[in-house]
């Protein structure tokens, strides 16, 4: 793909202007790092706050046709529980195939009107295919309305609250998974206290227009770095986050991919929603193989693909997620082995360029995430 | 005597030995290096031979040998300090050392001068 056919955020100039080294991703001209270079970037996103671009996520309400809940319309495909968010709640949760396999994960926000419209927020590289699928599925309970005119920022890290507070200071009332309209610089703002860096948080969502504005205002901090999509991918990969088509595809079950967190309670009791006949056999039995964290005992990173054995050799899986962890100071990596051994502690082998190199299946994060959650009183 | 690669290694060659790294240049552009693999002493090479990886954050890279010969030494401070060869690419974050077997080989390589040209004419 040429860099004409690339589509651009509305923050792509200022990107450029600072130095940010910019590479194609899930279609877009996107800014792999800047001058400050992917460690020290992570470094600062865990030390200070981060500010990303993330515009080139998917953006869109759903609304719902006949003025019934529309959360109940999405729950038929998504199987967290979703149709008791109240206004300026957020979940994660997980857009399913009828066979039980992840298309994508996503972020969905009940909004303040009174229709009970949601927010949502789906992954770059997946968005045309996801807004096909609610269409398609559900095209007769729901409207997709993709939201194209809206910059989505990120800013992400322990300064992060102190940063967006001295603008509004609202910001720092809002708990983790919680979502509201708060007035920055003059803009009405879509603010919520969430990210994928492990780290506290906010992202926002500004009209086009007004993104630069606010970049650069909140750029005057000291405490605020611009920090490009390699940090990015090292900073959820130290905190155990999924990569969307990496470390889960359409043909892994949530179980299978160790993200059952993301499915209800009550969900699994009822069994509503699509695939449930593999993903409730997997919850019972467990899956036949699964994601795992990977901690290699040398200094060699394990890359995404890399083959892991045990100890007679024998290949078992692969890696899907690997890198180097700044934080972590050595190599972590996550991917998928059979169920007998998924056990913390179990021994297996990296083929890492014909070598074997040993490592230990692991529990994640591998660093503590740190958000804010509203203490129970 | 300092010579380089189009592959972005320099070496220094004293003798008959060589010691070889990657430059200035190279590091820039393969960013924070949190791993070399490096060769054994005593394995040989033919000129163009993968002969050792440099991993940054962002990927693994190759490093080809710039000439024949046999490895003599490795710098086995990378093994504790890979950030080395972002540092102090041209002297402490040397790779290995290599035994030259056809000194030939020297002539089709750049002094600094044509080096500096050259990465000038790069992006």
């Amino acid at each position: 793909m040429t860099d004409e056919t690339l589509l651009k955020t509305p923050l792509y100039d200022m990107h450029v202007a600072v130095g940010g080294k910019m590479v194609p991703f899930a279609g877009y001209a996107m800014p792999v790092q800047y001058p400050l270079g992917i460690m020290k970037e992570h470094e600062f996103c865990r030390a200070k706050a981060g500010l990303f671009d993330v515009s080139h996520m998917g953006q869109c309400y759903i609304h719902s046709k006949d003025g019934s809940d529309p959360a109940a319309a999405i729950e038929k495909i998504m199987p967290g529980a979703l149709q008791v968010l109240k206004p300026g709640k957020m979940r994660y949760t997980l857009l399913l195939n009828d066979e039980g396999g992840i298309e994508d994960d996503l972020m969905v926000t009940r909004t303040h009107e009174p229709e009970g419209t949601l927010y949502v927020v789906v992954n770059a590289a997946c968005k045309d295919k996801d807004y096909a699928i609610l269409e398609e599925k559900l095209g007769d309970l729901i409207t997709v309305e993709p939201l194209e005119d809206r910059a989505l920022i990120a800013l992400q890290g322990p300064k992060a609250e102190e940063v967006l507070a001295a603008l509004a200071p609202e910001a720092a009332e809002l708990g983790f998974m919680e979502a509201t309209a708060i007035t920055l610089e003059g803009v009405v703002c879509w603010v919520s206290r969430s990210g994928y860096t492990g780290e506290d948080g906010y992202e926002i969502s500004v009209p086009e227009s007004e993104a630069e504005a606010l970049c650069n205002r909140l750029l005057m901090s000291d405490d605020v770095e611009w920090i490009g999509l390699g940090a990015r991918d090292s900073l959820r990969l130290e905190v155990g986050l999924c990569l969307s088509g990496h470390d889960f595809d359409a043909s892994v079950s949530p179980v299978a991919a160790n993200v059952t967190f993301a499915i209800g309670k009550k969900r699994r009791e009822e069994g509503d929603f699509a695939g449930a006949d593999r993903i409730l056999k997997e919850l019972a039995e467990g899956a036949a193989s699964s994601r795992v964290g990977i901690l290699p005992a040398g200094r060699a990173p394990a890359r995404e693909g890399t083959i892991i054995a045990d100890m007679d050799g024998n290949e078992i899986g692969k890696i899907t997620s690997g890198g180097f962890g700044p934080t972590f100071g050595g190599p972590v990596a996550m991917g998928y082995v059979p169920k007998a051994f998924t056990e913390v502690g179990t021994d297996v082998q990296l083929l890492i360029r014909g070598k074997a190199h040993p490592a230990k299946v692991a529990s994640t994060p591998f660093v503590e995430q740190r958000y804010k959650r509203k203490q129970v009183s | 005597m300092l010579k380089f690669t189009e592959e972005h290694e320099w070496l220094e060659v004293e003798g008959e030995i060589a010691t070889v790294g990657i430059t200035d240049y190279a590091q820039n552009a393969l960013g924070d290096v949190v791993f070399v693999e490096l060769p054994e002493v005593g394995a040989t090479y033919e000129k163009g031979d993968e002969v050792s990886v440099v991993e940054s954050v962002k990927a693994a890279s190759e490093v080809y040998a710039p000439l024949a010969g046999e490895i003599v030494e490795v710098n086995e401070a990378l093994e504790g300090e890979p950030g080395l060869v972002n540092s102090a690419a041209m002297d402490a974050g040397w790779f290995f050392k290599i035994k030259i077997a056809d000194a030939g080989e020297l002539d089709d390589m750049m002094d600094e001068t044509a080096y500096a040209e050259f990465i000038e004419g790069l992006d």
